[in-house]
């Protein structure tokens, strides 16, 4: 017996599934889901191939800046038990490995998508990249206790960088559709922050229920809902929007309401005597928030033609 | 001597190197495809023919300089 041991993970070879595993593909899938709405629901029709180099350019270059990310924050990676088995804090894949694929792909996918479609798409999905990688990960993460709210603009992007990659242009359609991501973000990131005992603490990280506690994150919560309200509504009444959509946004915005109330007036006690009940039930009803109202604009715009398209 | 020496990296390294090789050839047909549909979206095809930085007056329409 020896007390030497080997540690496996150190050596191993990494393998391709480690570096896709950087590009955080579950991000990526939502990132598709809302670019392909944004492109989908744009007036102008587009090549279908044209339409799915598009939506993979956004694809990856949102993985791109995912990679670059777990660069930057490896050292608090693997401080934090959730993030410890990413690629580079289990010792599979090298820091400077990560940077230059995360670099790679950013100057990748930024050209290419300006060659498939136009300037203005290409422009604002280098900004997204910079966003997050830069602004949102290197400088405001881990200085304020709004870094969701922040961050959260870097995840607001791809559907108006899809809508861009059609009409070569940011409207208020596409700005409405960053607006709901973008105030959608906090209340959805925060109920998932009460319930999990996450340990951003130890790593350093400033977020809101360490900073300010659980009963200001529980106000913060309600009050961005109901700042997300007019914006989810209000695409209703442009050319994106129709009956249908207003239905469903009404109903989804009364029923998201309805729970940031709950977890408003209840204290940490109740939460902690159901185990969290309410607040993980607001968090899923917030993925279906989200999921429902890309939907309905994906069914209006299907619908566009008919007496149910539009107003 | 062998002329090809087979070292134990590229054993290890196979997977990984055929992937990437593989994502290679992808995006280059990714662009011969996109060049393609570009090029059919064209009213007219002759256009492409000013990208080539030859002088072709036949081809060129009037107050161009081509």
């Amino acid at each position: 017996m020896s007390d030497v041991t080997l540690d496996n993970s150190q050596t191993r070879e990494a393998g391709l599934g480690d570096y896709f595993a950087l590009l955080k593909p579950r991000v990526m899938s939502l990132v598709v889901f809302t670019a392909l709405v944004g492109l989908l629901v744009a007036p102008i029709p587009v090549h279908p191939y044209i339409g799915f180099v598009a939506v993979l350019c956004i694809a990856v270059g949102a993985g791109a800046s995912g990679a670059l990310n777990m660069w930057w924050d490896a050292d608090i990676d693997r401080i934090m038990k959730r993030t410890q088995s990413r690629p580079i804090p289990a010792g599979k894949v090298a820091e400077g490995e990560a940077l230059a694929l995360g670099l790679t792909l950013s100057v990748f996918s930024v050209i290419l998508l300006w060659l498939a479609t136009n300037a203005v798409a290409a422009a604002l999905l280098a900004f997204t990249i910079f966003f997050y990688a830069v602004v949102y990960s290197m400088w405001l993460k881990r200085s304020t206790p709004q870094n969701i709210v922040i961050g959260g603009a870097a995840g607001a992007f791809p559907p108006m960088v899809g809508w861009a990659a059609v009409t070569g242009d940011v409207t208020v359609e596409s700005f409405l559709m960053f607006a709901i991501i973008f105030m959608w973000t906090p209340p959805h990131f925060w109920a998932l922050a009460l319930f999990m005992k996450d340990d951003y603490k130890d790593a350093g990280v400033p977020m809101l229920t360490v900073t300010h506690g659980r009963k200001s994150t529980r106000k913060h919560i309600l009050v961005y809902t109901i700042l997300l309200i007019p914006f989810a509504i209000g695409a209703a009444f442009t050319s994106i929007g129709g009956p249908i959509y207003l239905v469903v946004s009404v109903v989804l915005n009364l029923w998201f309401l309805k729970g940031a109330w709950d977890i408003f007036k209840r204290d940490e006690t109740a939460a902690e005597a159901d185990e969290y009940a309410v607040e993980k039930r607001v968090f899923k009803i917030s993925l279906f928030y989200l999921f429902l109202h890309f939907g309905a604009l994906l069914v209006q715009a299907a619908l566009r033609g008919t007496t149910l398209g539009a107003w | 001597m062998a002329l090809k020496v087979e070292h134990e990296l590229h054993r290890r390294r196979i997977g990984r190197n055929a992937g990437v090789g593989l994502l290679l050839v992808g995006l280059v047909v990714l662009i011969l495809l996109l060049t393609v549909v570009k090029v059919q979206q064209l009213d007219n095809p002759a256009q492409m023919e000013r990208f080539d930085h030859v002088v072709r007056p036949a081809l060129a329409t009037e107050g161009t300089g081509q």
